[in-house]
């Protein structure tokens, strides 16, 4: 293989990369946040006493799960309009990324309510506490701390998905790769520096989600 | 939404969308077919191999699930032609498919064989029976039922992935059905539509999935 | 003397399945009433309805001359709205066989929770009457360990403390004892004899036939969903009237 590698064209754009990083890693914290929202609202949903309730979380969830990504961002993006509901590029990338992490949030947040022991509910309503206040202070804390692992595992996949914006223009590191692709005609170096980039920060964010686990664990 | 022109619209459509739909699946049941090849010849690597080849084909996976698929396949498309490798966009879409599904095969693989107990193996040698043996009749029997779901799963991811390689121009559903939206500008009708396909062959693959599951379980 | 609970004519039913057939039992204040039976006789369940986790079909009970749970529009018998049932659940307080301590606060939390939450009071005050409880169980030393960092014993006995910080008008224990270790068991029970001593009514649901009968002013044998047979300790341990209770005592063992 006869090929001169010269990275210093893709190192001349490191601004870039790095402009484009920190986009991706803004958007994927922020639907996950909201995420969050959604998949507590869905999974509460699923465990309804209510058979519509319960219907209309589990069809939300399982249409969203079963269906590609890159189908939702371009439905968002270029359908929605034509029912009036536009949206800039950003807004509507994590719009989509959010609906698209809360059914998969759901999913972990009705495991980890089921996984729950019954006793705690009922050990917060003898004390005379609301339901509604039960689930507050007892029922999702508890949760969301036995199911942090799934919960840092879905933000990393989150994060290779923000890689998606880049089909609607949406200036994040994949964005700029194809740029500097395009435009300096070195497409190994870019191609690499641009993977190990996110392989790099994938690992970076799983060792600090890790250790932020361990922190938030319940001692015991 | 207007039904009566969408109908219209995807009845004159149906030979093009019929095409990508097959594409669609060729590369997807290619891809999980290849992958999960080299996905179980990972999985072993990663469990009785030397130290060596554990720790080249552990970089492997990691590289591979570090990086978002989008990028692989940008990679994939635009490095190998570089390199003198001449593949179709068909081809590269595929190659990385594969890649993707064996580090994803390769995990579930290693997983499922140090979950079964230590005992098992033990109990295999007790009775005289050669790795070999105990492999074939003790470990991969056991190993392949709690594989089963997860590799389902991934089959499933493969097929929602497959949508990326409308970006490098391989004419699969999703880019067959943006075909037929830029001649109608039909976009809501159609992205919808294309939504409740992927839905149902996903549905479907869990399904069948689900079955198998039920009829190779072991009764307890 | 006060009445502090009044059940009258309570049933319960899961399904088809009957487990309370009309109960009826007065409690006054300071009176330790232990229930006793085999499992499946119903006696966790009063407990629960008391407590208003089950909710129940028909009847009455009354906490202080006060009718929980439900209100009657007429002849229509509706439940209660949330809050009212949240605040007439306080006045009870409720220990279970598994403890149930919300493991992600410290013992100390634990007890804090419904004090500033139900009962509204300020930090500071919830604090010392916490640490005063959590002092008279014995656990002070051990008021920022974590549920899972303490023994069952232990953590029944801040769960112990959880309840009665409350000041509820009556203690409910079920089975307080049955998910312990045999050498766990004692450090428990006297904590709930201590209480007795104090004078705190208490309904005890329990399988311990010798600190029914130590502890309590009053025993009630229940089978099938009935109250069987009821009266003093020494009377109902020294001389069963009927049958049914003569076969259960002789199977318990002492």
């Amino acid at each position: 293989m006869d090929y001169d590698f010269n990275f210093a064209v893709v190192w001349r754009n490191w601004d870039l990369l790095a402009q484009g990083l920190g986009l991706g890693l803004s958007l994927a914290v922020l639907s996950i946040a909201i995420g969050t929202g959604i998949g507590l609202i869905a999974a509460f949903g699923m465990l309804s006493k209510l058979r519509p309730v319960r219907w209309i979380a589990l069809a939300y969830v399982s249409a969203i799960r079963n269906t590609p990504i890159l189908v939702l961002i371009l439905f968002t993006y270029f359908a929605l309009p034509q029912m009036g509901v536009r949206l800039e590029k950003i807004p509507s990338f994590i719009f989509t990324l959010s609906i698209y992490a809360g059914a998969y949030l759901a999913e972990v947040f009705r495991g980890g309510l089921v996984a729950l022991p019954l006793g705690l509910r009922e050990a917060g309503l003898a004390i005379g506490l609301t339901e509604f206040r039960t689930k507050i202070y007892i029922i999702i804390p508890v949760m969301m701390r036995n199911v942090l692992p799934s919960l840092s595992n879905n933000f990393i996949s989150l994060f290779k998905d923000t890689s998606l914006a880049a089909v609607i223009a949406v200036p994040e590191l994949t964005y700029y790769a194809r740029k500097i692709n395009v435009e300096s005609f070195r497409v190994i170096e870019t191609w690499m520096v641009a993977s190990l980039i996110y392989v790099a920060a994938c690992y970076i964010i799983a060792s600090l989600l890790r250790r932020l686990e361990a922190r938030l664990a319940i001692p015991r | 939404m207007n039904f009566t022109l969408f109908f219209a619209d995807l009845w004159t459509a149906r030979m093009n969308l019929l095409n990508g739909l097959g594409q669609t699946v060729l590369i997807s049941v290619g891809s999980v077919f290849l992958g999960t090849l080299l996905g179980v010849a990972v999985g072993l690597a990663l469990t009785y191999g030397h130290w060596l080849l554990r720790f080249v084909v552990r970089i492997y996976t990691d590289f591979l699930r570090g990086t978002p698929v989008f990028v692989l396949i940008l990679a994939c498309f635009y490095i190998l032609s570089v390199v003198g490798i001449d593949l179709s966009a068909f081809e590269a879409g595929v190659l990385a498919l594969t890649l993707f599904c064996s580090s994803h095969v390769g995990e579930i693989v290693r997983g499922a064989l140090s979950a079964i107990s230590k005992g098992q193996t033990e109990a295999a040698k007790s009775i005289g029976l050669t790795f070999r043996q105990s492999f074939v009749y003790v470990l991969m029997p056991q190993a392949l039922r709690q594989i089963l779901p997860t590799w389902v799963n991934t089959a499933t991811e493969i097929v929602k992935a497959s949508t990326l390689l409308s970006i490098i121009g391989v004419v699969e559903f999703l880019l067959a059905t943006q075909q037929v939206i830029s001649r109608t500008y039909l976009s809501l009708e159609f992205y919808l539509f294309a939504g409740v396909v992927y839905f149902l062959v996903n549905f479907a693959i869990e399904q069948a999935g689900r079955f198998v599951e039920r009829r190779i379980a072991i009764p307890n | 003397m006060t009445q502090v609970l009044k059940i009258t004519d309570l049933h319960k039913r899961f399904g088809d399945l009957e487990v309370l057939k009309g109960i009826d039992l007065t409690m006054q204040k300071g009176d330790v009433v232990s229930l006793i039976g085999s499992s499946g006789s119903g006696k966790t369940t009063v407990l629960r309805c008391i407590n208003l986790l089950e909710d129940f079909e028909r009847g009455t009970v009354e906490i202080a001359g006060e009718a929980i749970g439900y209100r009657h529009d007429g002849r229509k018998r509706r439940r209660l709205p949330e809050r009212q049932i949240a605040r007439q659940r306080a006045m009870t307080g409720m220990t279970f066989q598994q403890f149930n301590l919300f493991p992600h606060m410290t013992a100390l939390g634990n007890v804090m929770l419904g004090l500033l939450k139900t009962q509204k009071k300020p930090k500071e005050e919830a604090r010392s009457i916490a640490e005063s409880w959590l002092e008279r169980v014995g656990m002070a030393s051990r008021k920022d360990h974590y549920p899972g960092q303490l023994s069952g014993g232990q953590q029944q006995r801040v769960a112990i403390a959880r309840a009665i910080a409350m000041n509820p008008q009556l203690m409910l224990f079920d089975e307080v004892t049955s998910a312990l270790d045999p050498e766990l068991v004692t450090e428990v029970l006297a904590v709930v004899r201590d209480l007795a001593a104090d004078g705190m009514t208490m309904l005890i649901v329990t399988h311990e036939m010798r600190f029914a009968r130590d502890v309590s002013s009053r025993v009630v044998f229940m089978h099938e969903g009935r109250i069987h047979e009821e009266g003093p300790p020494d009377e109902l341990f020294g001389a069963p009237k009927t049958e049914r209770l003569q076969g259960f005592l002789a199977r318990s063992e002492f």
